[in-house]
Formats: structure tokens, C-alpha cells, sequence
């Protein structure tokens, strides 16, 4: 087996045994980089000279015997976290540019952990889209299937993971931007609750919904991955002061006496059969493993899109407003007055989809608009947490697919905005509550194509579905497969 | 017909914290630009906001402070609008859930007593500066100043005429300083205030139009200022006008307001509660830890200067106007246990050399002032000469008893030194002198002039009236 193919759990062993080392990992994945990236197009930047060396600053350690779960560990992440020294871009002409003076947290945490951090990876503009066609740079293709999305907007994240090309990546979930690619990829994807990870340095979309989280090739891997970057972080008002759990504690084998919900409204019209089909057989496995099934209802299921959309919009449009062609990022220079380069930067600078929802969410906040639609979305969101608050009255977990379809052809949906935030349905409710979400590889569509399972459950009860995903990959059985590309 | 006028205040207070309100920068003044900015305050991707606790106190003092109510749960909200100076391109500010609301200040003008209400205080982020190119068509951005706190505090349109506007402004000033909260320097801008003013038919019920007044940066341009627009408006609305609704600029070098060219009048800031913020919990310990930390307020130590210095309603009024004043009388008081002597002095002699410059540039301190007061009262020099003294510490920064050494200025109590001359003015004058043993008592006056003159006013006064007296008698 290729170095590149291990998984963390099975590469931190050989790491630590001395079997690997750091470099030759490192070595191994930007190999594989090389040789299918230019198909799978997930990276905008491979550091390769600066992961080598943090490689070999790996293996010091290694060789000391001092080193964290992740030492040594090449990872991808999202072209939104920022990057002391390295361009982060967000998908954007707008920061094509940039180089963030400072880390994000998330990044910090895993730079401390000894990990090594290959490059960059592609994204829809700003995180605002389903497949990452919205990218200025590249759109990375779906590895099992090429010509095929690898979801959005952390595509490039999913589609580094899924071709070998590193054992995990971190991507940002805004209404399932994790979560879906991770099921059309054939790989794990977890939203954490909002709160959990600090969101300092990654650079926001819609600040209420924004959350980090890992894309890995197995559940124990994410929970590996979530260990390193969960906790509190003063520099984020809006992480959660508490004690972080070690979440791979619960990945044991067993879900006697776990309830597992079945929400009747994300089964309804427009899932394909084949999607249906997985999911139903998912519940099956975890019914054999001892779960309870119940069926609970989530009756506001059908204004999530609406409100997300509202609310998302809204936030994103003053969010955006920073990048003024002022101080950094884009600057149109042909321009005779300080209105003149507002316009023309912003306008050159954006692509279609984030000026789109640049005046839909200057719109849901206007004057004689605000109560009607940001004040309205609002209030249906709280109602919205009521539901799910209710639902795990009754249940640990949500079973339900995560995506109505599998992947579909690059440019098929890119002219048809609408049909695009519907396919959201199923991963945007989680967000507008805060509470948790894993993707999980359920099985495969005729056509070859992956498709993944939902799980969502109550705030901060990631190890409810850590537990539940973990048995339901055991009882699925699908691992390990790889897509043929070589 | 009569108008009346109808006022309210906005005034933007920096804080004195040592940081900024989102971030840990540093608020002094006058650094090299942009050397006290970072992530946070530029507004870079992906930075965060946390607000610092320092603020959310200082605000509370001034609630506290006023009568107001402190809301336990309030909120912060982006009001969104760019300009270079803007980083963000919104201003984190609070809008329907203020910290603050519903309190009220007393104001006294010519000796009349009005209580101006405070409908809402909130804290904000202050912008960065631009600074023009004087030759090039160029601007720069400094950003040293964004993010600074600034506590802002509305007036209820109460206020019903130009002075009284000044007398809330120095009365909010005052509370502030008092507080140790705000520098209160309207020229650096540290304390600044715009104004609503409209005019009103009297015993009308409805507001007129108004006008909105800036760029006012001393009390002296808000008075001004606020009386120039009184006169336009009302002359306008006599010959049948109408008001526009506009914001106008005080020109303080030609003396009056000038229209800024109405740029977007209805601005639509599309405020919304701010995501990267939690909702600020405030509890009643903490207001309580606050209340217990209030230092002495202006009419409270009004109350006391009455009291424990015995001083007349209206000094005990000026000297605690400003905390700086009260706080040099109390030294100077206590420096010579002559209270309303020091009050005396400096209502006439401190307030007219300081020639309206701020008591903090004063080289005269207040122990000195003290020590000047007690060498009138034990004799050492007469009031006339403590003038001539006071001037020359005024100029020097010299202790009083110095310039008096240096000056030779001590008054002659030597007995046997003022007797020589008292007998030869009583020689010299015999006409005189045989009126005075005739009956004309008040001519000691006269001998006593005699005396001053001949000692350049340095005599005891006391010595050389008991000397004359004794002399004369024989
Ligand atoms: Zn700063």
C-alpha cells in the first residue's frame, strides 16, 4: 500500500512505530498531488518546499516520542482559513492577492499538533455555492467520476481527500458546504455545533451559520481531527466556553438503547430513489446493531430554504463590504472618483453568485423590507431550533440522506440558481439551528457515483453521532474503497 | 409671532480605556499612523471582534451616573455604509437594545433649574481619519483612531435654548470627567457633540423641521453656533419660508453655518443585530460592584462645598462645575484653611489670568495658591502686594514665598524700624497732626498713606495703624 492511501489512525501508527516517516508521507502525497491533480484540480496552492520542511520538524519530534495525534499528518485545507505568509484567496479574484498576516485558530491548533500543511484548496467564491463552479481559479472535479461535481462549497477539501491526495482537509459548512460535498465525494464530513470551533481567521460568509469542520476518509479519523481543532477561543465571542471531550472515545462498536430518529419531511418529493434506497438500507444496518428507530417529524422543514437564504444573504452582504479596493485585495485603477472605484471594484472583483447574494441580502435588510424578511426569517429560525429541540426529545440522532441526488455533471445546474439552493434542503436546517451534522459514505448509485448519509443531533452531542456514524460504517461495511483514478 | 426653540444633543465621548473596544490596540493619541491597529481593526478576512469589558463598564458609570437604567441585555448591531475611513465597511454599533436609556441631568441658567432628559446611551466604534494631500488630489487612510470606544449619549429634545445647550453639554462633560472616563477634549475630538435645532410657534404641540449642526469643537462654537441658527431660522419662518431639512457645518472663522450639500439625506444604514457579538449580560452584582466605585458627584460636592467650606451657592456651583477646579479649591483650602478666601481668588484672580486656557496648562499649583492666601492672612504680605505676586507666579511658576524673597516684597513688621518713620511723617505734618488731636480721626488714613508710600506698601498695616494711634495719643 502507497503511504497515501493510510488513513490518520493507521499513518500516526507507522509514524510512531517508525515504520513512516513524516517526510516520506509528505513526499508520498505530494506525489499523488502531482499525478492526478491536474484532473481533479482540487489545489490552488501546493507549498511543497515549506511541507517538507514541516515534515521534517515532524519527524524531530516523532523521534523524541513527544508528538500529538497529529504529528506528521499532511493535510488540505479550504482556501477560506487563513494562512500566515500564504495567499488565501477564498475562491476570489477579489483576494487573489491576499496574504493574511495571521493564522486562523483552526490552523494554529494543527500547526501545534506538528501537522503538515500541503496547500490550499479550491472553493466556491466566498463559500457561496453547491459545487464550487462559483471558484475563480479552478473547478475541481469529482474523483470518482470526472466531469462530475465534487460538491461545494468545500469541494476542493472533499475532492483532495476522496483522490488520495491527503488523508484529511478542513472545509467550512454554511448550509452543508461540508456535509454534501463529503457525500458526493464518498467521505466523511462533519459540521460541528456552533460554538465548538472557533471561527477566528476563517473568513466569514454568514458569521451565524459559518462553522469549521474536518473531511476525512473514515469517522475515526474526523474524530481525530475534531480533537485538535474544538475549544474555546477567546479571540471568538461566539465559541462556547467548556471542556472539550475526547471524541474518539466513542468509537466503540454497539448502539443498544440509542434511539434513532427518521424525520418523515426529508424523505419527501424529489429524492432520488437511489438516495432513498441507501438511506433506507443504512437504517437497517443500524437497526441490526441494536438502535431503536422512531419516526419524528420536523414540521418547519419546508421554510428552511427561505430562511437560510434570507438570513445567509443578509449577513454575507455586510460581511463583504469590507473588501472595498481601500486597503487590500482588487482594485480597479480605472476609476475617477471614491464611488467610481466602489462600484467598479466590486463589481469586477465579485463573481455572478456572491454579487447575486450581495443584493439579495441588501435587499432583506433595507428599510420597509427588514421586518418582512430578515426580522421574519429570524423568528421562523428560532422556531425552526424548537422543532429539532423537540425531535431529540424523542431521539439521540436524525437519520436522513444528505443530498436529494448523487453528484451531477459540471455545468448541468450552474445557469439555474434556484434549483441549486434547493438542493440544500436537506444540510441548511442544521446550520440554522447550530446543532451537529456527519456525512458518512453510505453506498454508490448505479452510475458509480457516492452517496452519503446524514446524521444530526442535539448541540454539542457530537459523541451521540460519532457513536452512530462509527456502527454504521462498521455495519455498511463499503471501506476501504478507492476511485479508480490514478 | 413667537418662536420656540427645541434642541437635542449628540454627543460622542471617547472612552479612556487603554484598549480599543474590540481589540487590544492602543488608544493613545498621536502615534505614527496605523502603528496601533491589527487584524481586528483593519477589518481583515476572517477577524473577529471581542469586546472589551472596560467599555461596557465605563458605560454603566455614566448610566449609573445619570439616573438611567442599565439594560441588562443589550445588544450590538452593524450599521452599514462605506467610506474609506470604515474598514469593515460598517460600524459596530448598538441600535433597537442601547446599554442605556431614560436618564436626565439637571442644568441651572440664570439661576434657573431644568432637568434635560437622556433618552439613550450606547457604545460604538470610532472610524479611522483621512488625512488630504495638500498638493496631490490624494488621501490617506489612518486607521489608528478605528476601533477607539466612544460612549454616545442623546439628549430628549428638552433643551429650549442656546445656553441652555451649553450648560448640558458642560454638565455631561463634567460627569464624564468627574467619572475619569473621558478626556473631554473637544478639540482633539475626544468629546465631540452635533445638535438637532427647530423652531416651533409657541404653545404649538408639533416639532418643526430641523437642521442638524456639526463640526462644533468647543462649547464657545456650540453656543455660537446654535444662537447663529435660532436667528436663521426664525427669520426665515417670519417671512413665511420653510425650513429644509439638511445637515449644516459651523464655519467658527466666518460665524456661521453652512450647508454640506444634502449627500444622500436618507441614508438606510440596514442595521442588524451584529453576528460576530453575543448579546451583552449585564447582572445586578456587577452593576452593584460599579455603583459602589462612583466617585463624588458635581452636585454632590456642590452640596458638600456649602457644607463643610461654608461657601455661598454660587461659588460652591463653579468651583464644582469642572472636576479640575474642585479638585485644585479643595487643595488650596486645605493648603491654608481660608476657604472662601481661595474661592475668591480664583473666581477673580486664577480665572482671569488663565485667560480661558484649561486649569491643567496653570502654573500656579494649588498649594501654592494656598501658601500665597496664608501670607495675607498671618501678615507676611498685604492683599495689594499678593496681587503682584500672584502675577509673577503666574509668569515664573515660582512659589510664593520665593518671589516675595526675591522680590523683597516682605511687609516691614520690624516695630522699631516703622516707628523712626512714623515720627518723622508726624513731624512733618503738624497742620495735620493738630487736626487730628482736634477731633478728625479719619485722617489716620492719611498718616497711615503716608506710611505705604514711604515703605512702597510694604508696612504692616496693623503695626502702623497701633503705631500711629500710639504715637498721635501723646
Ligand atoms: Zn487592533
Amino acid at each position: 500500500m502507497n503511504p497515501y492511501e493510510l488513513t490518520i489512525a493507521e499513518a500516526t501508527k507507522q509514524l510512531a512505530a517508525g515504520s513512516l516517516s513524516s517526510r516520506e508521507l509528505t513526499q508520498s502525497c505530494l506525489e499523488r498531488i502531482e499525478a492526478v491533480d491536474i484532473k481533479v484540480k482540487a489545489f490552488l496552492v501546493v507549498n511543497a518546499e515549506q511541507a517538507l520542511l514541516q515534515a521534517d520538524e515532524a519527524d524531530k519530534i516523532l523521534a523524541c516520542g513527544e508528538a500529538k495525534p497529529l504529528c506528521g499528518i499532511p493535510l488540505s485545507l479550504k482556501d477560506l482559513l487563513c494562512t500566515k505568509g500564504v495567499v488565501t484567496t477564498c475562491g476570489s479574484r477579489m483576494l487573489e492577492n491576499f496574504i493574511p498576516p495571521y493564522d486562523a485558530t483552526v490552523v494554529e491548533k494543527l500547526k501545534g499538533q506538528g501537522a503538515v500543511l500541503l496547500g490550499k484548496v479550491a472553493m466556491d467564491e466566498f463559500a457561496m455555492g453547491s459545487t464550487s463552479e462559483s471558484c475563480a481559479f479552478r473547478v475541481p472535479e469529482n474523483p470518482w467520476k470526472l466531469g462530475f461535481v465534487s460538491g461545494g462549497s468545500s469541494g476542493g477539501s472533499a475532492a483532495s481527500v476522496a483522490a488520495l491526495e491527503c488523508p484529511a482537509s478542513l472545509g467550512s459548512d454554511t448550509g452543508g458546504s461540508i456535509r454534501q460535498p463529503a457525500s458526493l465525494c464518498g467521505i466523511v464530513g462533519m459540521k460541528p455545533t456552533y460554538g465548538l470551533v472557533s471561527r477566528y481567521g476563517l473568513v466569514a460568509f454568514a458569521s451565524s451559520l459559518d462553522q469549521i469542520g474536518p473531511l476525512t476518509r473514515d469517522v475515526t479519523d474526523c474524530a481525530l481531527m475534531m480533537n485538535a481543532i474544538s475549544g474555546y477561543d477567546a479571540k471568538d465571542s461566539t465559541s462556547v466556553r467548556q471542556e472539550t471531550p475526547d471524541f474518539t472515545a466513542s468509537i466503540i462498536e454497539g448502539v443498544q438503547g440509542m434511539r434513532v430518529g427518521v424525520p418523515r419531511e426529508y424523505f419527501g418529493e424529489g429524492l432520488d430513489p437511489e438516495v432513498k434506497a441507501v438511506v433506507t438500507h443504512g437504517i437497517e444496518v443500524l437497526r441490526d446493531a441494536g438502535a431503536e428507530i422512531v419516526e419524528v417529524s420536523l414540521p418547519r422543514t419546508d421554510y428552511c430554504v427561505a430562511v437560510y437564504y434570507l438570513i445567509a444573504t443578509a449577513e454575507a452582504s455586510s460581511n463583504l463590504a469590507r473588501y472595498d479596493g481601500v486597503s487590500y485585495g482588487f482594485r480597479d485603477q480605472e476609476v475617477h472618483s471614491l464611488m467610481e472605484m466602489y462600484k467598479e471594484t466590486r463589481s469586477h472583483g465579485f463573481g455572478a453568485e456572491v454579487k447575486r447574494r450581495i443584493l439579495i441580502g441588501t435587499y432583506a435588510l433595507s428599510a420597509g423590507y427588514y421586518d418582512a424578511y430578515y426580522k421574519k426569517a429570524s423568528q421562523v429560525r428560532t422556531l425552526i431550533l424548537n422543532d429539532f429541540n423537540r425531535a431529540f426529545e424523542q431521539c439521540d440522532v436524525l437519520i436522513s440522506p444528505v443530498v436529494p441526488t448523487p453528484a451531477w455533471k459540471i455545468g448541468e445546474k450552474a445557469d439555474n440558481p434556484l434549483a441549486m439552493y434547493l438542493s440544500d434542503v436537506l444540510t441548511i436546517s442544521a446550520n440554522l439551528a447550530g446543532i451537529p451534522g456527519i456525512s458518512v459514505p453510505g453506498g454508490f448509485s448505479r452510475d458509480g457515483l457516492p452517496i452519503g448519509i446524514q446524521l444530526q443531533g442535539a448541540h454539542f452531542r457530537e459523541d451521540s453521532l460519532f457513536k452512530v456514524a462509527y456502527n454504521l460504517e462498521r455495519g455498511l461495511k463499503l471501506l476501504p474503497q478507492r476511485p479508480g483514478i490514478t | 409671532m413667537k418662536f420656540e426653540t427645541v434642541i437635542g444633543l449628540e454627543i460622542h465621548a471617547q472612552l479612556k480605556t487603554e484598549s480599543k473596544i474590540f481589540c487590544g490596540c492602543s488608544t493613545k493619541f498621536g502615534a505614527p499612523p496605523n502603528s496601533h491597529t491589527c487584524p481586528v481593526c483593519l477589518g481583515l478576512p476572517g477577524s473577529l471582534p471581542v469586546l472589551n469589558k472596560k467599555v461596557v463598564e465605563f458605560a454603566i458609570k455614566m448610566g449609573l451616573a445619570t439616573g438611567s437604567d442599565i439594560n441588562r441585555i443589550n445588544q450590538f448591531a452593524r450599521k452599514n455604509y462605506f467610506y474609506p475611513d470604515l474598514p469593515k465597511g460598517y460600524q459596530t454599533s448598538q441600535f433597537d437594545l442601547p446599554i442605556v436609556e431614560h436618564g436626565e441631568v439637571e442644568i441651572e441658567v440664570d439661576g434657573k433649574k431644568r432637568v434635560i432628559g437622556i433618552t439613550r446611551m450606547h457604545m460604538e466604534e470610532d472610524a479611522g481619519k483621512l488625512i488630504h494631500d495638500d498638493r496631490e488630489p490624494v488621501s490617506y487612510v489612518d486607521l489608528n483612531r478605528t476601533g477607539t470606544p466612544l460612549l454616545e449619549i442623546v439628549s430628549e429634545p428638552d433643551i429650549r435654548s442656546p445656553e441652555e445647550a451649553a450648560a448640558y453639554l458642560r454638565k455631561i462633560h463634567a460627569i464624564l470627567r468627574y467619572l475619569d472616563i473621558c478626556d473631554g477634549n473637544m478639540q482633539e475630538g475626544s468629546f465631540r457633540c452635533d445638535a438637532n435645532i427647530s423652531l416651533r410657534p409657541v404653545g404649538q404641540e408639533k416639532l418643526g423641521t430641523r437642521t442638524e449642526l456639526k463640526n462644533m469643537n468647543s462649547f464657545r462654537n456650540v453656543q455660537s453656533a446654535l444662537e447663529y441658527e435660532v436667528r436663521r431660522q426664525r427669520d426665515i419662518l417670519m417671512e413665511g419660508g420653510t425650513i429644509v431639512q439638511e445637515t449644516l457645518l459651523w464655519n467658527p472663522d466666518r460665524n456661521c453655518t453652512e450647508s454640506m450639500r444634502s449627500k444622500d439625506d436618507a441614508h438606510d444604514y440596514r442595521y442588524f443585530p451584529c453576528p460576530d457579538l453575543v448579546p451583552v449580560r449585564i447582572d445586578d452584582a456587577w452593576i452593584e460592584e460599579i455603583r459602589a466605585t462612583l466617585p463624588e458627584l458635581p452636585e454632590a460636592r456642590k452640596l458638600r462645598f456649602i457644607q463643610e467650606y461654608e461657601l455661598p451657592e454660587h461659588d460652591a456651583s463653579l468651583l464644582t462645575n469642572s472636576r479640575e477646579l474642585a479638585d485644585y479649591f479643595e487643595t488650596a483650602a486645605k493648603a491654608c484653611n481660608q476657604p472662601k478666601k481661595v474661592s475668591n481668588w480664583m473666581m477673580t484672580e486664577l480665572m482671569r489670568e488663565l485667560k480661558g486656557e484649561e486649569l491643567s496648562t496653570c502654573k500656579v499649583g494649588a498649594e501654592q495658591l494656598g501658601s500665597l492666601v496664608n501670607m495675607v492672612e498671618t501678615g507676611t504680605i498685604s492683599g495689594k502686594i499678593a496681587k503682584t505676586v500672584f502675577l509673577e507666579m503666574m509668569a515664573s511658576g515660582k512659589g510664593p514665598e520665593t518671589v516675595v524673597e526675591e522680590q523683597n516684597l516682605g511687609q516691614v513688621s520690624n516695630e522699631s524700624e516703622l516707628l523712626t518713620i512714623v515720627r518723622r511723617i508726624i513731624a512733618d505734618n503738624p497742620g495735620q497732626v493738630t487736626d487730628f488731636k482736634g477731633g478728625k480721626t479719619k485722617l489716620m488714613s492719611y498718616f497711615v498713606g503716608q506710611l505705604m508710600q514711604k515703605t512702597k506698601g510694604q508696612a504692616n498695616p496693623a503695626l502702623a495703624n497701633k503705631l500711629f494711634t500710639q504715637e498721635l495719643a501723646g
